[in-house]
C-alpha cells in the first residue's frame, strides 16, 4: 500500500534519504576542511540533535494533532530515553583520571564501591537500548491507565501531564531517594550524566562516531515519519482523528477510546524515548533540566509553528525555531525567550495552520492581489467599447 | 404506576424497570418504567428538565442507574442487563445512539463517516490491518442512500449543513446495524422541508429497527408519532397515541400548554 498521499510527497521523502543519509555525511566524511562541499562535525553533530527534536516534535504531533491531546510532558519521554541510555554511557566512562574509581563519579563521592542493582543492567548496551524504549513506555503506559481511565481529557489532561514532568524532574534532582530507612543512589542529582568517552567500543567524541549517530537520527526520523504515514492510512488513523473530533461520538460507535489513546500515548512516548537516547550521545549530557515544564513547551511551539495535524509540519518547527533560538542566543542573548512567546501568541492569531498551512492560508490574499491586476485591463476594455 | 405495554403479542425488545437516577440529590430520573417492543418506533417528549437525556444516559450506560433495572432483550432470547455494561460495549450489543448536537467527524469524509461506523470489529489490531470488502462499500453506498447524501460522499463531513450532519449521524447509527436506535431531537434546527425529509426517514426505519425519538418540535411529533410517552419530572406522564396525548390535560398543563403560551 503508498503511504504517500502525493506523488510531490514521494519525491520529497526520497530527497531527503538521498541528502540526509548519503550527501551530507559524505560532505563530512570526504572534503577537506575549508572546502566548500566540507562540513564541520560540529555542524553535522548539531544538526543531528535538531534531527532527535524534529522526532520528538512527531510524536507530539501524532498525540495533539491527531489525537486531540495536547499533552505537556513529551520532553520527559524524551528526557527518560536519554537517561536510560545516558546510564550506559555513563558506566563506560573508564577509571577516572582524578578520583580513580571505575563507578561514575558521583556514586563515589557517596560512597558507593559497588554498583547498585537496579544500574548494574545498563552496562549491556542492548538492555540500555531497549530500556531506552521500555522505561519511557512503560511510565506513559501506567499513567495513561490511569488517565484515560478516568475520563481525564482536554485541558486537565494537560495540567496533569505538566504536573508529571515536573514531579519527575523533581525526581531526578535528587541525589539520592530515602525508602524505608534505605539510601538508594538514583541519576546524578543537578549535573545529570555527561562526559561520556566512548559508545559500543568506539570513542564518542570521534567524527566517525558523530557521523554515523547523525545517520541513526536521521533513519530514526524517516522511519517514524513511514510509520504515522502508514497509520494515517489505516481505519486506526481514521479512529485516531475521530477521537480528535467527538471522542464521544466513537465511543458510542463502539470503540474503546481508552484503549487507542493508551496506546497511542505509549507508541509515542516511546518514540520521544527513542529520540531521546540518540540526543544525548550527540550532545554529551543529560540532566534534569531537560524535565522541567518548559522544555515541553518548547515541542509545542514548535509543532504549533511548524503545523498541527501534518506529517512535514513538526520536522519543519523543531528545524526552524531551533535554527531562531541558535541565532538569537547569539545575537540577543536574553531577549529569546520574549522572542519565543511573541512567536507563539503570532502563531495562534494568525497562523493557525502553521508554517505549512502558510501558502495555502496566503493564497486567497494573492490571488485577490492577482484577480486585481487580471480584471482591471478587461474593465479598461469593457469600458471603451461601451 | 408501572405501563405495561399493550401490544402484548410483539416481543420487548428493552425494559426499563423503575430506575431512579439522582444528582447531588435531584431526581432527574424518578422510577421510571418504560418498554420497548421489538420494531416500534416510540416518541419521546417532555418539558425541559423532564429527564429525557439522563433517560438516553441510562440505556446507554453512560450514568449508571441508583436504582432499578436496564435490560436489553436480545434476539436469542438472551436477556442483558445494561447496567453492567461498559460504554463502548453497549453499541456492540446493537444500541445505537445519535445525540442532540449533530457529532460527525468532521475532518473526515462523509464516506470514511459511515466506514468508522460499519458494525464490525473494534479492536487496535484490526483497524490497523483493515481491508475494505465490497461488502462494506455495497453497505455504506446502501446507507448513503437511505439517508440521501450520495451525492456528498467525498465531501468533508465538517462542510455539510446542519440538517445534512444530522442526517449524517443517522446514517452513522445505520452503518452500525442497530437494534435499538435512540434518537436525541432530530429535527433541532431544521428547516421545515428538512424536518419532513426526516420525520420520513424515521418512519421508512420503523419495523427493521426499534426506535426511541425525543423531540421537541410537535409538528414534527405529530407526523411521525405512533406511540407517544410524555416524560415529567423524571416518571412517565401520560403514554398512548398522539391525540390521546395530545388532549390530555395533565400533558397540556405540563408542557403543550407551556408551548403554545410560548408560541
Amino acid at each position: 500500500m503508498n503511504v504517500f498521499d502525493s506523488k510531490i510527497e514521494f519525491r520529497g521523502f526520497i530527497v531527503a534519504v538521498v541528502v540526509l543519509l548519503f550527501a551530507i555525511p559524505m560532505m563530512n566524511a570526504f572534503f577537506f576542511e575549508g572546502s566548500f562541499f566540507h562540513i564541520s562535525s560540529f555542524q553535522l553533530s548539531l544538526w543531528g540533535k535538531y534531527v532527535t527534536y524534529a522526532v520528538l516534535a512527531m510524536s507530539l504531533n501524532v498525540l495533539w494533532g491527531y489525537t486531540g491531546m495536547l499533552c505537556l510532558c513529551q520532553s520527559l519521554f524524551f528526557a527518560l530515553g536519554a537517561y536510560a541510555f545516558g546510564m550506559y554511557l555513563v558506566l563506560h566512562i573508564g577509571i577516572d583520571d582524578v578520583y580513580n574509581t571505575p563507578l561514575p563519579v558521583f556514586m563515589d563521592f557517596q560512597g558507593y564501591t559497588e554498583l547498585p542493582w537496579y544500574w548494574a543492567p545498563f552496562e549491556y548496551a542492548p538492555f540500555a537500548v531497549l530500556a531506552s524504549l521500555a522505561v519511557p513506555g512503560l511510565v506513559a503506559f501506567i499513567f495513561g491507565a490511569l488517565v484515560f481511565r478516568s475520563r481525564i481529557k482536554g485541558v486537565y489532561f494537560s495540567i496533569i501531564t505538566q504536573a508529571l514532568t515536573y514531579a519527575l524532574m523533581l525526581f531526578f534532582f535528587k541525589n539520592n531517594l530515602e525508602l524505608f530507612g534505605q539510601s538508594y543512589i538514583l541519576f546524578g542529582g543537578n549535573n545529570g550524566l555527561n562526559d561520556f568517552k566512548e559508545i559500543f567500543g568506539a570513542n564518542i567524541n570521534s567524527e566517525a562516531t558523530q557521523r554515523w549517530l547523525f545517520i541513526a537520527s536521521v533513519i530514526l526520523m524517516l522511519s517514524v515519519y513511514l510509520l504515522i504515514a502508514w497509520v494515517l492510512k489505516t481505519k486506526f488513523g481514521k479512529v485516531q482523528q475521530a477521537i480528535r473530533d467527538s471522542e464521544n461520538r466513537i465511543r458510542f460507535s463502539g470503540y474503546s477510546t481508552t484503549t487507542y489513546k493508551m496506546l497511542i500515548f505509549t507508541a509515542c512516548a516511546m518514540i520521544a524515548g527513542a529520540a531521546g537516547a540518540l540526543y544525548v550521545p550527540q550532545v554529551g549530557g543529560i540532566n534534569a533540566n531537560e524535565m522541567t515544564p518548559a522544555k515541553s513547551l518548547d515541542v509545542v511551539v514548535w509543532v504549533a509553528f511548524g503545523g498541527r495535524g501534518t506529517k512535514f509540519g513538526p520536522i519543519l518547527g523543531a528545524v526552524v525555531v531551533s535554527l531562531l533560538k541558535s541565532y538569537f542566543l547569539r545575537a540577543y542573548p536574553d531577549s529569546w525567550l520574549i522572542i519565543l512567546g511573541l512567536l507563539f501568541i503570532f502563531t495562534v492569531l494568525f497562523m493557525p495552520n502553521g508554517l505549512i498551512g502558510l501558502p495555502k492560508q496566503l493564497k486567497p490574499l494573492i490571488d485577490r492581489m492577482r484577480g486585481k491586476k487580471a480584471i482591471l485591463p478587461e474593465e479598461a476594455s469593457t469600458s471603451s467599447v461601451s | 404506576m408501572v405501563h405495561i405495554p399493550q401490544e402484548k403479542h410483539t416481543s420487548l425488545i428493552l425494559s426499563v424497570d423503575g430506575v431512579t437516577k439522582s444528582f447531588d440529590g435531584f431526581k432527574a430520573v424518578n422510577d421510571l418504567s418504560f418498554y420497548l417492543s421489538e420494531g416500534e418506533l416510540r416518541t419521546v417528549i417532555g418539558p425541559n428538565g423532564a429527564g429525557k437525556s439522563t433517560f438516553m444516559d441510562l440505556i446507554t450506560a453512560r450514568t449508571k442507574p441508583d436504582e432499578g433495572k436496564i435490560v436489553f432483550h436480545k434476539e436469542n432470547g438472551e436477556d442483558v442487563d445494561l447496567t453492567k455494561v461498559r460504554e463502548h460495549k453497549v453499541s456492540q450489543l446493537g444500541i445505537g445512539r445519535k445525540f442532540q448536537n449533530p457529532t460527525v467527524y468532521r475532518s473526515h469524509t462523509v464516506y470514511d463517516n459511515l466506514k468508522l461506523s460499519l458494525s464490525g470489529k473494534r479492536g487496535l489490531l484490526h483497524s490497523l490491518f483493515y481491508k475494505e470488502s465490497t461488502d462494506d462499500r455495497d453497505k455504506i453506498y446502501h446507507v448513503l442512500d437511505t439517508v440521501r447524501l450520495s451525492d456528498h460522499v467525498n465531501d468533508l463531513a465538517g462542510s455539510l449543513s446542519h440538517g445534512q450532519k444530522q442526517w449524517l449521524e443517522i446514517g452513522m447509527l445505520l452503518a452500525q446495524d442497530p437494534k435499538i436506535m435512540l434518537v436525541d431531537e432530530p429535527a433541532a434546527g431544521m428547516s421545515d422541508e428538512e424536518t419532513e425529509r426526516t420525520g420520513e426517514l424515521l418512519i421508512s426505519l420503523e419495523g427493521k429497527h426499534s426506535l426511541i425519538v425525543i423531540e421537541h418540535d410537535m409538528e414534527f411529533v405529530r407526523q411521525i408519532a405512533r406511540r407517544v410517552t410524555v416524560l415529567h419530572q423524571g416518571q412517565v406522564l401520560k403514554e398512548g397515541d398522539f391525540d390521546f396525548v395530545k388532549s390530555d390535560p395533565q400533558v397540556i398543563e405540563v408542557y403543550l400548554g407551556r408551548q403554545t403560551r410560548k408560541h
